[in-house]
């Protein structure tokens, strides 16, 4: 108890340093500051986007199909006369979701067994290196549709697919961390004082490397976007209806060959955003977390 | 040839890992093996026939000694949409997709490693710049959409490349197959028609493909580069008088090529993944949009053997790379 209680005591003062860092970070680096735009409008349009938008997303319109941007409708309307601006803003929702949701659950597993694998080492050690270079045998995307295919064709394997192929890093990583705070100062006086190894693990060295943990999460985010949206566009997860920016473009691919180029481009640069914003981002955290490695 | 014999070794325990997971991937499929095999309206006592069959009714264990019984000998299973053995139709659409790989990862080393040590070398200049472009529009651009959009300039506005429908056109016959990669087959056969013309096919995918390995290839050119050049024995080189460029190309290069190689493990697994995207993109007829055709019909032996054979090819590329390594670097030779 009393250890939590110290490091409770130093936290507002390192809040404060590490905000006055980051307001730095994000002043002296115009390109963070934009990322951190990016970042607001993103979460914008995923919790208010069927709000904001001025048409339904799933409302066809066949009279009006296949029209090019204009003033009505921004970003043009697709094959069956939906307002492509509204579908692009509404998938955003989707699209966060599951990449925000595979990522925290290979945070909590992927992060939970490489402490665990670093602290103990031993057997535990052995079992999640083996199961993260057996990962790693495969090229991560062809094990993403095998897990998919294998599962069933839902989101939810969408997300577990993509945590599981995230796993290596965050294992690596967290892994790697713990190690090296193993025999650390305040490891061995929370010993001395009487705490389990378990709650040492979880009080001790967990938080000390959730820093590091997190600029990896804003790296991977990128990632997870990528290949969520790339096992919806050959045709896993959702369901043609449903907004979402993989299935967009796998829809517009068709229209390509015939110059409807704007089905295709719109979600195809919305992910593309999202997925630059989170790479800005993770450097920018990295920045603020660990400035050594700054390059 | 003892560290190669002990390099092999060392993959074996992957290759047995892939096999498992695979095995298991068979075994967890939605719902009933049996009774999907059966069809919808076969009766209790077909399904349990089948389940015999096929050996489902027998402990875990055993099926797995069947299944590695039945991989050595080479079955895969049939797939139900081309009524084929799995092999069969991932051998005649392999050819395809190595040789859209290759070409793409050819491309972008041929780019990326020039560009890396530009970058590198003259820092701040616009080699630097245009590497930190490439580098970062490269992570962020999703491979299906980088395709659509050459597709939508270079054939649609610009009228340069031929519809993006497979490796030839309606028109034009296949060479006779010696390699089964219509580049070489057509060179061998003197036809430099077919070779333009499937060239002219695989511009694309081949651009869009080496764009995306681009960039792990281009950063660690340039950083590798980097570390080298404020090295101890560079400076002595300079300080001998030897010109830069000799002192770039021959000392330098060999050193900054090794964490290059060794990046190639990581470009290839994205590149096998970016393949399946691409290959949907242009309808190449390669395993990717095989296993993607299987996978929409919920035919799942095909793509459990193309997960299998891309894991499989995987583990043979890195203990190529390791093979490699050694050859280029003396020192890893000594420890191994």
């Amino acid at each position: 108890m009393s250890a939590a209680q110290t490091t409770t005591a130093t936290r507002p003062r390192e809040a404060g340093a590490a905000w006055r860092h980051a307001r730095h970070v994000v002043t002296g680096n115009p390109v963070t500051a934009l990322a951190f735009a990016l970042f607001f409008l993103l979460l914008l349009c995923a919790a208010l986007g069927p709000f904001l938008v001025p048409y339904d997303p799933l409302a066809s319109d066949t009279a009006n199909a296949l029209q090019a941007p204009s003033w009505a409708h921004p970003f043009g309307t697709d094959q069956l006369g939906r307002d492509i601006l509204s579908r692009v803003v509404v998938a955003t929702r989707l699209d966060m979701a599951v990449a925000i949701a595979s990522v925290v659950l290979v945070f909590a597993l992927g992060g939970l067994a490489g402490v665990a694998a670093g602290y103990f080492g031993g057997w535990t050690d052995r079992v999640v290196g083996r199961i993260a270079d057996t990962i790693m045998a495969f090229p991560l995307f062809v094990l993403a549709m095998g897990i998919v295919a294998a599962l069933g064709n839902t989101v939810t394997n969408i997300v577990i697919a993509t945590a599981i192929v995230n796993f290596p890093l965050y294992a690596r990583l967290a892994r790697a961390e713990a190690r090296v705070r193993r025999e650390a100062g305040f490891v061995q006086a929370a010993r001395l004082t009487g705490n389990g190894e378990w709650r040492i693990l979880l009080t001790q060295i967990l938080p000390n490397i959730l820093p590091i943990m997190a600029v990896q999460v804003s790296l991977t985010m990128g990632y997870a976007i990528l290949n969520a949206a790339g096992l919806s566009f050959i045709g896993l997860g959702v369901r043609p209806p449903m907004p979402e920016w993989g299935i967009m473009v796998a829809e517009g691919a068709s229209f390509i060959v015939s110059g409807e180029w704007w089905v295709a481009l719109f979600p195809g640069l919305a992910l593309m955003l999202a997925v630059f914003c989170f790479n800005l981002l993770g450097d920018g955290l990295r920045d603020i977390v660990d400035p050594q490695r700054r390059g | 040839m003892r560290t190669v014999l002990l390099r092999l070794l060392g993959a074996l325990p992957a290759l047995a890992g892939v096999i498992l997971v695979t095995f298991l991937l068979t075994r967890v499929l939605p719902g009933d093996t049996a009774s999907y095999f059966a069809g919808p309206t076969a009766s209790a006592e077909s399904i349990a026939q089948i389940r015999a069959e096929l050996g489902l009714d027998r402990p875990l264990p055993e099926q797995f000694f069947r299944y590695v019984t039945a991989l050595a000998q080479g079955h895969l299973g049939m797939s139900l949409t081309t009524g084929q053995p799995v092999l069969a139709d991932l051998t005649a659409r392999l050819p395809a997709s190595v040789e859209l790989t290759l070409a793409a990862l050819l491309l972008a080393m041929g780019i990326a490693i020039p560009l890396g040590i530009l970058a590198a070398v003259k820092q701040g200049s616009w080699a630097d710049h245009l590497c930190r472009i490439v580098v970062t529009a490269g992570v962020s651009l999703p491979v299906f959409f980088t395709g659509l959009l050459l597709v939508y300039v270079f054939y649609f506005i610009l009228g340069w490349s031929p519809a993006p429908l497979g490796r030839l056109d309606a028109f034009a016959s296949a060479p006779p197959t010696v390699t089964g990669l219509y580049l070489v087959d057509s060179l061998l056969a003197g036809d430099m028609e077919t070779f333009r013309a499937s060239l002219a096919q695989m511009a694309l995918p081949v651009a869009t493909l080496g764009l995306f390995a681009l960039a792990p290839i281009a950063r660690i050119s340039r950083g590798s580069m980097l570390a080298v050049l404020s090295a101890d024995f560079v400076r002595t080189a300079r300080a001998s008088g030897l010109s830069p460029r000799y002192v770039i190309l021959t000392y330098a290069f060999r050193n900054a090529m090794l964490p290059v190689l060794t990046t190639l493990g990581m470009v290839f697994s994205f590149l096998l993944g970016a393949n399946v995207l691409v290959e949907k993109v242009f309808a190449w007829p390669g395993v990717g949009s095989y296993a993607v055709e299987a996978l929409i019909a919920s035919d799942f032996a095909p793509v459990q053997g193309f997960v299998l054979t891309m894991a499989i090819l995987y583990v043979l590329l890195n203990l190529a790379i390791d093979l490699l390594y050694g050859l280029v670097d003396p020192r890893a030779r000594m420890d191994a």
